[in-house]
């Protein structure tokens, strides 16, 4: 216990001298690199136009309220194709996500060496790129629309679902395996009785999890030009069109909220 | 099995994941239904798709001999800004984002503290980063300033959440013992709450980085400064090596981030 003499008299610290020194020099540096960026950051900004923001906020402000209510009847079909983004990209990325991770288990791979190295390097790369980048990517290469959209979500998702798949099945209860192994089972059906049913839950929750997600990323997809709502958003943005913007936010925010808690009470009902 | 006699020379059959039959079906056919619907709606120009796929092996290809030569200035100047906001706004994200999760702990905050800061939270979780940022170009300029604010505000949304779930579910009783120390509200939470918490905090903060690096990848696509503006002008004119040397250096330093916040985690837990 660090104690400090005051007089004769022993004071409790919480840190010996030499600890909180170490502290002392850590939030400098830390403090000094935060002054650094902060510096760059405002050279490259026009604090002009900072100081006139209040009064561009208040004049979108007022242009965008009231959002035009009317505008709503054309969102049916943008509203529907970011669902089938979400949706169908969900189930493309599930497909793809459930062999990798079964590579990637340190249980269930076939080859560790070789193999698992493979696969988690498909997790970490699909993962670390945002989907938007992936939508820029791919619409460069089959062109913009809704398909664009799907691939991109897809894509995407397949690192996170593999992810989390992965360290379920790590996290399995071998002795069911080894019971399922002891009746003479193939190698497929100790898969199929023994694993499966075991990180079968948590598959559903990943599922689900993911697809609240993916609607959320496939609202702003339209944005490079990957369908859905995104898109009527930045033409209305092109356009200056605030009140249309407002609304299609307001539909934005509606989207995510709900899928959120169909979500949550999914998520609920498995676990 | 209840009545063993019913099951008495019948083959087993693996139980079913959702066990009311009803709702099995109507799942099933509901879900069967939206796919057939979804396919039909779904408008594919499979020409330019097909038309598309050599420019795909080209991408793929561009992979192999990535150019970080010809442009790196550019991309050099871009990833510095990206580190930048990065870190900045994390720093100032977790600063601010420490109050509120206090405010938003019911076991610490009066009730219409605790309102007020879930529905700060509640606000900016809900907020898409790429939506913040177009509304905050469009009243900052474009430039780093308004990544830096997006992200910043983005991190207080996710900090705060996570950081007020820690605090309420901590140990009563040390604080209870400071408290009981007599000890004022400050102490309270500085000897009380706060090293309960913090190796939580050390991880998120450095989760949130990991992320908000991520994050300012794109920020650029709408003007708000980033890597993500030299990516956008690399794919707009088919520099396919120059943008594989991008996303390359995207995610090695994501790795990295992702190996470090890996070992610091491990070190403070």
């Amino acid at each position: 216990m660090p104690v400090k003499d005051l007089n004769d008299q022993k004071i409790w610290r919480r840190r010996t001298s030499r600890e909180s020194l170490m502290h002392w020099v850590i939030w400098l540096i830390g403090v000094a690199i935060f002054a650094y960026c902060w510096q760059k950051i405002s050279a490259s900004t026009t604090w002009f136009f900072v100081w006139d923001a209040p009064r561009i906020a208040d004049d979108i402000w007022t242009r965008a309220t009231p959002p035009k209510w009317s505008y709503i009847t054309q969102l049916g079909k943008p509203i529907w194709d970011t669902l089938n983004i979400a949706t169908l990209g969900t189930i493309f990325a599930l497909i793809a996500a459930v062999p990798v991770a079964f590579l990637a288990a340190r249980n269930t791979t076939p080859s560790r060496l070789v193999i698992r190295p493979i696969a988690l390097l498909i997790i970490v790369s699909t993962r670390s790129i945002n989907s938007l980048i992936w939508a820029l990517l791919l619409i460069a290469i089959i062109g913009p629309g809704v398909f664009a959209g799907v691939m991109a979500i897809a894509i995407r998702s397949i690192g996170f679902c593999a992810k989390l798949l992965y360290e379920a099945i790590e996290e399995i209860d071998e002795t069911q395996v080894e019971a399922i192994t002891a009746t003479g089972a193939s190698r497929w059906q100790i898969m199929a009785y023994g694993i499966v049913p075991q990180v079968l839950p948590a598959f559903a929750g990943i599922a689900v999890f993911r697809w609240d997600i993916n609607i959320r990323e496939s609202t702003v997809l339209g944005l490079v030009g990957a369908g859905g709502i995104g898109l009527q958003l930045s033409s209305s943005l092109n356009v200056l069109a605030w009140p249309q913007v407002s609304l299609i936010l307001l539909v934005i925010l509606a989207a995510v909220i709900i899928s959120e808690w169909v979500s949550a009470k999914v998520r609920g009902a498995i676990i | 099995m209840s009545d063993i006699s019913t099951h008495i020379g019948k083959p087993w059959k693996k139980p079913p994941f959702v066990q009311r039959a009803w709702l099995r079906w109507v799942l099933l056919i509901g879900f069967s239904a939206y796919l057939i619907a979804a396919f039909l709606t779904i408008e594919v120009n499979w020409m330019r798709v097909y038309e598309g796929l050599d420019r795909g092996k080209q991408f793929i290809l561009a992979f192999t001999s990535p150019d970080f030569s010809s442009r790196s200035g550019d991309i050099w100047e871009g990833m510095i800004e990206s580190i930048i906001m990065t870190v900045a706004s994390s720093v100032v994200g977790i600063i601010i984002s420490i109050p509120i999760a206090l405010g938003a702990a019911r076991n610490i905050a009066p009730l219409p503290i605790y309102l007020i800061c879930r529905s700060i939270i509640a606000i900016s979780r809900a907020l898409q980063e790429i939506i913040v940022a177009i509304l905050l170009v469009a009243i900052f300029g474009f430039g780093p300033l308004a990544g830096f604010l997006t992200l910043s505000f983005a991190t207080i949304g996710f900090l705060s959440k996570l950081l007020a779930e820690d605090i309420e579910s901590m140990d009563r009783v040390q604080a209870e013992a400071i408290k009981a120390s007599g000890a004022k509200w400050a102490q309270w939470i500085n000897y009380g709450v706060q090293p309960q918490v913090m190796p939580r905090l050390i991880g998120l903060s450095i989760y949130r980085l990991d992320i908000n690096f991520r994050e300012s990848a794109i920020l650029g696509l709408v003007g708000a400064g980033g890597i993500g503006a030299t990516l956008n002008t690399a794919f707009d004119r088919y520099e396919y090596d120059t943008a594989a040397a991008i996303l390359l250096l995207i995610i090695v330093i994501v790795m990295a981030l992702e190996y470090l916040s890996g070992i610091v985690r491990e070190r403070v837990q």
